[in-house]
């Protein structure tokens, strides 16, 4: 496999960011109680990744790398913006579905992650590649987890049919059911890489290696774990 | 403009509109921070003050800045700027003139910057069209639902620590069913008030 096809395809399974990255889980938890709004976030996240991850990658000569992160936030939150602005004007439904999420797409730590650990290194079409990859595997991970919540909750899937498939669990289209359903989904990912891949460790921590911030983090666990 | 009353948003955000259990903002340091109660005290704290000071800073740059000028679409880059500019200046600050709480909290206030949690609350005041007080309010109230979370979160994992779990579900997937059962204890709160 060449390595263009091996950039794009690495984001949908390998380095899924919300299954095995861990990365994301605000949006991840709080917008799919329905399909529909999962694929909604999904696509609304990967414009912003595609689109930030060229321009980044396409400043990352110009950009002094003290200020990166400041600069990376402000390319970052000019697409976001650009988003709500069409969400607003053209899918009014999504836009209130989705309510706060959409302009916290700008803290989401995919984006960040990846223009920090990829974009920042790597040439224009390669990022873009990378940016498309990542948030196919992001908008798959939330379709799958909103379609699960979505069928056991409300018992319909895309909103079909009319009167519901199956008698609907309320629980699973409120936060706790959403907590739940990410958790058997990582316990799921964890034991189907293990039989595919028996050198896989699975995650038992939160996805911190792509955050800009893991350096902090980090710093901060082990001080206290120190005392 | 509204204000609701200091009780009503208390309550609000303490229990009802939990930010973390009933609206998902601050995930991930309520998974990543939540091992010992110790630091997700500290880790809470820096969250209540930092919510106060964007508050502070955000609600007039939108009423008196923003607003009038047309510029509303500009909420989202201006707002994230303002926190990530406060969040230094706080810690130089607090680290010349007020050395105690800076080594209370200095640690903590660099991964607030990007913390959806804060940025959310202030855009959530300026979406329900709070007064300046009522704004605070609801600030503090949101960070102190956010410690209450994460001091009940970080009890619960300490004793989880001492539990035999299923090989497989070791780490996170243990970690997430459990906050899924302290969020259903939030459930209990729903409609209280008539919040």
């Amino acid at each position: 496999m060449n390595k263009y096809a091996e950039t794009f395809t690495k984001g949908l399974l390998k380095e899924n960011p919300t299954l095995r990255l861990v990365l994301g889980t605000c949006p991840t938890l709080a917008v799919t109680t329905t399909a529909f709004n999962g694929l909604g976030m999904g696509v609304a996240a990967t414009f912003v990744l595609f689109c930030s991850n060229i321009a980044i990658s396409a400043l990352r000569k110009v950009i002094p790398s003290k200020v990166r992160l400041p600069a990376y936030i402000v390319v970052i939150a000019a697409f976001t913006t650009i988003v709500q602005m069409l969400v607003q004007a053209y899918l009014p439904a999504i836009d209130k579905a989705l309510g706060i999420f959409l302009p916290l797409i700008v803290v989401n730590c995919i984006i960040l992650g990846r223009a920090e650990a990829f974009a920042s290194k790597n040439p224009v079409v390669l990022s873009a590649l990378d940016g498309l990859g990542m948030g196919f595997g992001f908008t798959g991970a939330l379709v799958l987890m909103g379609g699960i919540r979505e069928l056991l909750g409300n018992g319909t899937l895309f909103g079909w049919p009319e009167g519901g498939l199956l008698p609907p669990i309320s629980i699973f289209v409120l936060p706790a059911g959403g907590f739940f359903v990410f958790g058997m989904l990582i316990w799921l990912t964890n034991r189907l890489s293990a039989k595919h891949d028996p050198t896989y460790m699975p995650r038992t921590e939160l996805g911190c290696a792509a955050c800009p911030h893991a350096a902090t983090c980090a710093r901060v666990s082990c001080e206290k774990e120190a005392e | 403009m509204v204000n609701p009353g200091f009780f009503p948003l208390l309550i609000g955000g303490l229990l009802v509109n939990n930010y973390v259990l009933s609206q998902f903002l601050g995930i991930c340091p309520f998974l990543g921070v939540s091992k010992k109660v110790g630091p997700a005290v500290g880790m809470s704290a820096a969250v209540i003050f930092v919510m106060l000071m964007a508050t502070a800073a955000t609600w007039p740059i939108f009423h008196f800045l923003l607003a009038p000028n047309d510029l509303n679409y500009l909420r989202t880059i201006v707002f994230i700027l303002v926190i990530a500019a406060l969040v230094q200046l706080v810690e130089l600050v607090l680290k010349r003139f007020v050395k105690p709480l800076y080594n209370a909290l200095g640690i903590y206030l660099p991964l607030i910057t990007t913390n959806c949690a804060v940025l959310g609350v202030t855009i959530l005041n300026i979406d329900s069209n709070y007064t300046f007080i009522a704004a605070l309010i609801n600030a503090f109230a949101s960070g102190a639902g956010f410690l209450l979370a994460m001091v009940l979160f970080a009890g619960v994992r300490e004793r989880l620590e001492l539990v035999p779990v299923p090989e497989s579900l070791k780490g996170l997937p243990i970690t997430l069913v459990a906050a899924s059962l302290v969020s259903v204890s939030f459930l209990g709160f729903q409609g209280l008030f008539g919040l």
